[in-house]
């Protein structure tokens, strides 16, 4: 069974591409939250529950908004056949920052359950699913690099034990200003055209470096 | 009473992150849950920690919330209330 | 060919014990870990959690350590995740240092203690993330391969298992040692607060009067293999299959027809290839909030599961994150070889809308075939199926 890379996009520096094309770059050079706030205008999106989410599920949610962007999923896969299988580094680090921050001080001790949520990486791949009522398997893992290795074998798995039909995958790294998110549409192949990208690790690695051409990799934290 | 009423009309789109609101958007009449807007569970947590670090005052049972929350009025009222 | 997955040489650290023995025995005498905590240490009031004894950690860490290792400082949760696989090795014949044996790390919030100033300069800010404390885990024990890290809330056990059975029956590996911890941390604790989702009281699953969840903390450890020599016991249980689902509702709340963890566990039985017949127990996520324990009596009924005899652990260790899915399926299988249904603490009287078999005392039956379910934050749903050849 070979599957099959069907689209995939890119965010980083700013910058937004989908198949390796740029489809939007801010020009502010203010950080992550700007820029994802100019990104969530430009694509027009109207999503309230966006704004209340913390950065790293904005950076997941909107990833998967713009990979699924004119795709009708739901159309070509069963939504309980149809996965999220992400993987990050720093798992929720500023938002569980901002949480310990709230509780530092008996004296002034007021957690906040909207912040509290978000102390679990997972919440992105819940965020995406919410919006695109996607039902299938959906896990974040924990790497300390982008490991093509590792997303390939477990989506791989997920599609040989026959409950995935399509499965959104990939790397979403946010802390403060270092982001970076790269996923993958997967589904099996169907017409064996010749344009199709094989999902294979080798082909993952690849697309990777080519975003990161200009060298400004993910800087860890 | 309207002071108090326009002071958390800023708080709330602070707190709750609504972002595309403005003060004057909101009705003070209309319900803050359902169609309203569109708080939803968190939302309601969240103004009980409102209640309790900006005003003092400490609701025990979150059930309580459905009424006080009916709208900003029925906040503003509960705070004027319970207010120290 | 697709190789079976045998699962075993469980192990436990928990407020009831240290082993599986022990823990086993604080359930048969109908004990419960839970104990009202007034140190101020995980909250400003008191309330009742479930918690580990550092104490007796320290001492059983600082033994082996002398024995075995070199002088490397270890956070409280990674003494937790190495005495627990230590305990878990010694009923297994696995080499752990072979590149065929992998280690798979579930844990909701890994070593968030050291979000403190002072723990940090201990141990370093580095170790605060989750894939320093599995390169810490493994170099303890040589084991050459990265460990697989599943952060995926209070599913994170039960995936990690999950994910264990994948990787055996495709052939990736022989060996999987599938570990789930978390603490507790006054971090976890007023965010549970905040939610208002804490009872004051010893937790109630299931039952007409549960007024919301207890926290616990602990780790369990669990041996995968392909090969059923290799554990000590004879007759280990088998790794049927499993699956992962999304209710697709709300991030927080859980979904109020059960329909996600009915996926889970349908998908679970596809890929096992049983069906609802076949089953003669289940332990649920029962955490005792109102919502959850509806939740899943929806979905239980929805599955054709109403009469198949179901336990929610969460009345003996409190809901440990991470370690739960892990710590419970332990039990589960503890209860599969000795043929015992053990009470589902806390429960009473009925509470919740269907009309689902809540097992209210612990007596003998023949288990042949086990489900094991998880729900959690981001409308995540985990099955498992378990049965013994």
């Amino acid at each position: 069974m070979a599957l099959i890379i069907r689209k995939y996009c890119a965010i980083r520096d700013a910058r937004i591409s989908v198949d390796g094309k740029a489809v939007f770059s801010y020009e502010g050079q203010d950080g992550f939250k700007k820029f994802i706030r100019a990104a969530y205008k430009h694509y027009q999106t109207d999503y309230p529950k966006f704004f209340k989410m913390d950065n790293l599920s904005k950076l997941g949610f909107f990833s998967v908004e713009v990979l699924l962007k004119g795709e009708d999923i739901l159309k070509l896969h069963p939504a309980e056949k149809t996965g999220i299988i992400l993987t990050n580094a720093s798992s929720s680090l500023e938002i569980d920052e901002k949480h310990f921050e709230s509780i530092k001080d008996r004296g002034h001790y007021f957690p906040s359950p909207s912040n509290f949520v978000y102390t679990l990486p997972n919440i992105m791949a819940g965020e995406a699913a919410i919006r695109h009522k996607i039902k299938g398997e959906n896990t974040v893992l924990i790497s300390e690099h982008f490991d093509p290795e590792l997303v390939f074998c477990l989506v791989e798995l997920a599609f040989k034990s026959k409950l995935l039909s399509s499965c959104i995958c990939g790397w979403v790294e946010q802390y403060e200003n270092n982001y970076e998110s790269l996923l993958f549409l997967v589904e099996k192949d169907k017409n064996n055209s010749a344009e199709d990208i094989i999902f294979e690790p080798s082909n993952l690695t690849n697309i990777y470096k080519l975003e990161q051409k200009d060298g400004r990799i993910n800087t860890k934290a | 009473m309207e002071e108090l009423i326009q002071k958390l009309k800023e708080e709330i789109i602070e707190v709750l992150n609504l972002e595309e609101m403005e003060p004057g958007e909101i009705d003070p009449d209309a319900p803050l849950f359902g169609e309203g807007l569109g708080l939803d569970s968190i939302d309601a947590l969240e103004l009980i920690v409102l209640l309790e670090k900006n005003y003092g005052i400490k609701i025990e049972d979150p059930k309580d919330g459905r009424k006080i929350f009916f709208s900003l009025r029925t906040m503003a009222e509960y705070i004027t209330e319970h207010q120290k | 060919m697709m190789a079976d997955v045998y699962a075993g040489a469980e192990n436990i650290i928990s407020s009831l014990g240290f082993n599986i023995a022990e823990n086993i025995a604080n359930i048969f005498a109908g004990n419960t870990g839970i104990v009202r905590d007034e140190s101020g240490k995980y909250s400003p009031i008191p309330l009742p959690l479930s918690v580990v004894d550092h104490n007796r950690l320290d001492e059983l860490f600082a033994e082996n350590l002398s024995r075995e290792n070199p002088p490397v400082r270890y956070t409280m949760l990674e003494k937790m995740f190495i005495i627990s696989i230590k305990d878990a090795l010694r009923q297994n014949y696995i080499e752990i240092n072979s590149s065929d044996t992998l280690i798979i790390i579930s844990s909701t919030k890994g070593n968030i203690d050291l979000l403190q100033p002072e723990q940090q300069k201990k141990f370093g800010r580095k170790r605060i993330y989750l894939h320093e404390l599995g390169r810490m885990i493994a170099g303890y024990f040589n084991n050459p391969n990265t460990p697989l890290i599943v952060s995926n809330a209070c599913i994170s056990g039960v995936l990690g298992i999950v994910y264990g059975e994948r990787l055996i029956k495709s052939g990736k590996y022989k060996h999987v040692i599938v570990c789930g911890g978390d603490l507790m941390s006054e971090f976890i604790v007023s965010g549970f607060q905040s939610f208002q989702s804490l009872s004051m009281n010893p937790c109630k699953p299931f039952d007409k009067t549960r007024d919301g969840l207890n926290l616990g903390e602990g780790c369990g450890t669990l041996i995968l293999s392909s090969d059923p020599g290799a554990f000590a016991e004879k007759n280990p249980v088998k790794v049927l299959g499993g699956a992962g689902s999304n209710d697709a509702n709300h991030i927080s709340g859980p979904s109020r027809t059960g329909e996600g963890l009915y996926i889970a566990i349908d998908h679970a039985f596809r890929t096992s290839d049983i069906h609802a017949a076949q089953l003669d127990t289940i332990s649920v996520h029962g955490t005792a909030t109102d919502y959850n324990d509806e939740m899943e009596s929806r979905a239980l009924s929805r599955a054709g599961l109403e009469k198949v005899p179901v336990n929610s652990y969460k009345g003996y260790f409190g809901h440990t994150l991470g370690a739960a899915g892990v710590i419970e399926t332990a039990i589960s299988l503890q209860s599969m070889k000795k043929n015992m249904l053990f009470r589902s603490a806390g429960y009473s009287k009925h509470g919740v809308s269907k009309n689902i078999n809540v097992i209210s005392k612990t007596e003998e039956k023949e288990i042949n075939t086990c489900l094991k379910t998880a729900s959690g934050f981001g409308g995540s749903n985990a099955a498992l199926v378990f049965q013994k050849e």
